[in-house]
């Protein structure tokens, strides 16, 4: 452990962290863009600026590690002078049209601006001639390269986190840009379509099209768990209007805020899909055709057929077989139902097929 | 699995696949895996197919399907061969040690190179990178388990991992990575014909007893017949009345003729279902039951940590909650269940299973647990839970070492049929379809049915990349596009098993002579070119 003075406080700090993990731990705020823990810690914004005594620069707090004695100051005229600027620089080169963009209102950019009072850009944009129209033929993801500020979440996100390394940062002469694979040839490229990439953009740059159907403020989020794999991953359904509009990676223990192409696009259309079996239905059996039923006429001819089943052959002659896909309290009743009602020990599951 | 997701990928030298496929079957786990790689783990990947991992795998041992007991022995005779074992965890904490030497001492890395047609001196590499290593799970999926000796398969990799004292500790394990989200759950929870919830052999009378109590009825004690041999006795009508709920065996299960004709044979069927899936066309009565998005409750996943489901949407309709359903059924049947909550069904289950004790729904949503989940065994609600299985002791006292011998799989190439199929996922479809083909984004990324033919059989065969093909085995004939490569050996060919009219209708109904799990992994199939013109396109998953 050491110590270290912040904004005229001691603090002590293990000295394997940085100027913003010791913060952030004790609530002094530090703003950052560019910055995922562990996946992107470039400090390439440097939103994230703080002056530390004796050094004659600014010096980026996601990754400048603490030291015994230093002494931190992050919230001088200097470093909001600083921030500001940086500030403004992002905001010539991005393409502000907050009213039309999917992220009006969860986007960092536009939060940090309006923390720092920052709205018309001190600078003329630079480049906006050389932009690339949008690539838009993907089926789940789109990207914006006027939306873009080079913070590289998106990138690392999908070198680091998700190992497929499908983003790339590609020069074209003075431009640095993000290379897609959201454009035409989409389908051959080594991208799987996981939208891990959008979860981790700051600005509306890249985005997940589902986006289009809600907006930030109108949705309610319901923690719960994917219903694909075995993985057990932890997601959020955004839910608007009593419909599931989107899916976003939650932090759990075993997907660490990662979902797949399954999980994330999904998880959504079969809930209400027209398709969906909405009313009982009982066969008639001149016709073969299945008809409207109500509970009632349903239920109770289960339980007179399985009954008379039962009366007749014992109940050996009945099974039930649970699913492998419901909640372990469907399956407890479904079993206890085929045990203590049709008095039968033929119940399973789907774990060997 | 013994040990978790995330000491798994971050805490292991070396990790070591054995027929998984994660990328595809279970991609989040996959990234993980990549990510360890990425760190500088070693990668030993054993599967009959080239996965994308195996690009980056230091070792790729791409092993004859159904050889996988042959490898496993192979590597504990290298082992012993070239003193690698842990002699203290041998001594202290296993038992049978002496038995499981003689049987291995048969199979020489030259034998297994043989049987496995595999390079004798990457057996060696791939056992000596593995037990050298401080920390290295393996992991395992259906490759290891659809056979017909998979539950050997199995135990023969569990002796594996004993031999070389990887058992109850970080990094390491043996670990299983269970298909569906509540797989894991379903089995936990007893839906099985021979267990109550928590594993309870219902042979056992103290068991029994304390059900009969609990439930306040006399049950039946006769053990049931598991899912894959109820279809045999539909047919012979021993059973007459089936409860599905929200399967597909039309679609999931082998031999899909004997299924429909098992189904059709029922005196009444009955499907708890969201959609009308080519299984609850048979049915008498469909009940509409509701899905994890319209419901509380918990899953349990493959590291057997259970986490909260919740309810986020109605939809319109009369669906009804499943357990709802269930309950009606029992009171109209004549067995008197309260309704009751999800949260109040979890504090039952808590009640009679040792292994849930210390789990509830107010536990899983306290601050304590913090949305991480409650991994079983845990047994009181001051428990944290079980990270990782088989600490300082095994569940049941003494690991055990169970010699098993390579015994090769039910169906062989012969002339008629002289290529082995293997069936598997693929990453942009989930089983059988019924949630993912809703998804227009999904279809247009996987639209239909392939079957990958090795680049050697296709020139015989005078098949292209593209081509439509016949693939038909004893069972069924189907058609699908080949798509040419190496990704299989020469004789061996793969099928993704989403698709309507697909890999089913060919698989073999050979089942595991313990779990009774069908041997998807093997099966043999005749593939003939067909002309464009006859070709009828029904492979669609929509």
């Amino acid at each position: 452990m050491i110590k270290l003075t912040i904004d005229g406080k001691q603090f002590e700090a293990d000295g394997d962290k940085t100027i913003l993990n010791v913060c952030r731990e004790n609530g002094i705020e530090i703003p950052t863009l560019c910055y995922l823990e562990k996946i992107n810690e470039i400090g390439s914004c440097r939103l994230c600026v703080v002056e530390v005594e004796g050094l004659e620069k600014l010096v980026t707090a996601c990754n400048t590690k603490v030291k015994e004695g230093m002494e931190v100051r992050t919230n001088t005229e200097r470093v909001r002078r600083a921030r500001e600027n940086t500030l403004h620089l992002l905001m010539a080169e991005h393409k502000t049209n907050c009213f039309k963009c999917l992220k009006n209102g969860a986007c960092e950019l536009q939060y940090q601006a309006r923390m720092h009072g920052v709205d018309v850009p001190n600078f003329q944009p630079s480049h906006y001639d050389v932009q690339h129209a949008p690539f838009d033929e993907h089926p789940f993801l789109s990207y914006d390269p006027g939306l873009c500020i080079q913070c590289q979440r998106c990138i690392s996100t999908c070198a680091k986190a998700t190992g497929r390394h499908a983003l790339s940062l590609e020069r074209n002469a003075a431009r640095v840009y993000v290379k897609v694979p959201f454009g035409d040839n989409w389908k051959d490229t080594d991208c799987e379509g996981c939208g891990n990439c959008a979860q981790a953009c700051p600005t509306g740059a890249i985005t997940i099209k589902r986006r289009k159907d809600y907006r930030e403020w109108e949705i309610k989020k319901v923690l719960t768990t994917c219903p694909h794999c075995g993985t057990g991953c932890q997601m959020e359904l955004y839910v608007k209007n009593g419909k599931i509009v989107d899916v976003m990676g939650a932090n759990g223990p075993s997907n660490q805020g990662l979902l797949c192409v399954k999980g994330r696009s999904g998880s959504i259309d079969f809930v209400d899909h027209p398709d969906r079996i909405r009313y009982p239905l009982i066969k008639n059996k001149e016709s073969g055709e299945f008809e409207r039923a109500s509970w009632e006429e349903a239920l109770d001819l289960v339980a007179s057929k399985f009954n008379a089943i039962k009366e007749n052959y014992g109940g050996e002659a009945l099974a039930g077989f649970a699913c492998s896909r419901s909640t372990n309290e469907d399956i407890y009743m479904l079993q206890k139902m085929v045990r203590a009602a049709f008095q039968s020990n033929n119940t399973d599951n789907c774990a060997r097929v | 699995m013994t040990n978790t997701i995330a000491d798994i990928t971050q805490d292991s030298e070396v990790i070591m696949l054995v027929g998984s496929n994660p990328e595809h079957a279970h991609p989040v786990i996959g990234m993980q895996i990549r990510q360890a790689v990425q760190r500088g783990a070693k990668l030993i990947v054993v599967d009959p197919r080239d996965i994308d991992l195996s690009r980056q795998a230091d070792i790729h041992l791409k092993l004859r399907p159904g050889t996988n007991i042959a490898f496993a022995n192979g590597m504990m005779h290298i082992f012993i061969e070239e003193d690698l074992i842990d002699h203290e965890f041998i001594e202290k904490r296993t038992e049978h040690f002496e038995e499981i030497k003689k049987v291995v001492a048969e199979y020489t890395p030259e034998r297994v190179a043989e049987i496995c047609r595999i390079d004798p001196d990457k057996l060696r590499e791939a056992a000596r990178l593995y037990a050298k290593a401080k920390t290295a799970p393996v992991i395992y999926c259906l490759g290891v388990t659809e056979h017909h000796t998979g539950t050997h398969g199995v135990i023969s990799l569990s002796n594996m991992v004993m031999m070389v004292g990887k058992f109850g500790k970080r990094g390491c394990g043996l670990n299983p990575l269970r298909g569906q989200n509540n797989v894991q759950g379903a089995c936990d929870m007893g839906a099985d014909p021979k267990q109550f919830p928590g594993y309870q052999n219902l042979d056992i009378p103290e068991v029994m007893d304390k059900f009969e109590k609990a439930w306040g009825t006399k049950l039946n004690h006769e053990i049931g017949t598991k899912a894959t041999e109820c279809f045999g006795k539909m047919t012979t009508g021993e059973i007459r009345g089936l409860f599905i709920f929200g399967e597909d065996p039309m679609r999931t299960d082998p031999n899909t003729r004997h299924v429909l004709r098992a189904l059709s044979s029922l005196d009444f069927l009955v499907v708890d279902e969201l959609f009308m899936t080519e299984t609850a066309k048979l049915a008498d009565v469909i009940l509409p039951g509701r899905s994890y998005a319209e419901k509380e409750g918990t899953f349990t996943n493959t590291e057997r940590r259970v986490q909260r489901v919740r309810k986020a949407v109605e939809i319109e309709g009369e669906t009804r909650e499943d357990t709802w359903i269930f309950t009606e059924i029992m009171n109209r049947m004549g067995y008197p269940q309260p309704h009751l909550t999800a949260a109040e069904i979890m504090d039952e289950i808590a009640s009679v299973t040792p292994n849930f004790a210390g789990i509830s729904h107010e536990r899983l949503d306290s601050t304590e647990v913090a949305g991480r989940g409650l991994q079983w065994p845990c047994r009181s609600k001051d428990q944290p839970g079980t990270e990782i299985m088989h600490v300082g002791k095994f569940a049941r006292g003494l690991g055990c070492f169970i010699p098993t011998r390579h015994i090769p799989s039910m169906e062989l190439p012969d002339e008629d049929y002289p290529i082995i199929m293997m069936t598997g996922r693929i990453l942009y479809h989930y089983n059988a379809c019924a949630m993912t083909d809703k998804v227009e984004g999904l279809n247009e990324m996987a639209p239909d049915s392939f079957i990958e033919l090795n680049t050697e059989d296709a020139e015989k065969l005078e098949v292209r990349d593209g081509d439509m093909v016949n693939v038909s085995s004893r069972r069924g004939k189907i058609q699908a596009r080949a798509v040419v490569s190496e990704k299989t050996n020469p004789g061996e060919c793969w099928m993704p098993f989403h698709y309507i009219g697909g890999a089913n209708w060919l698989t073999s109904d050979a089942l595991d002579s313990i779990s009774k799990t069908p041997e998807y992994k093997v099966c043999t199939v005749k593939v003939e070119k067909i002309p464009e013109s006859d070709y009828m396109r029904e492979m669609s998953c929509v």
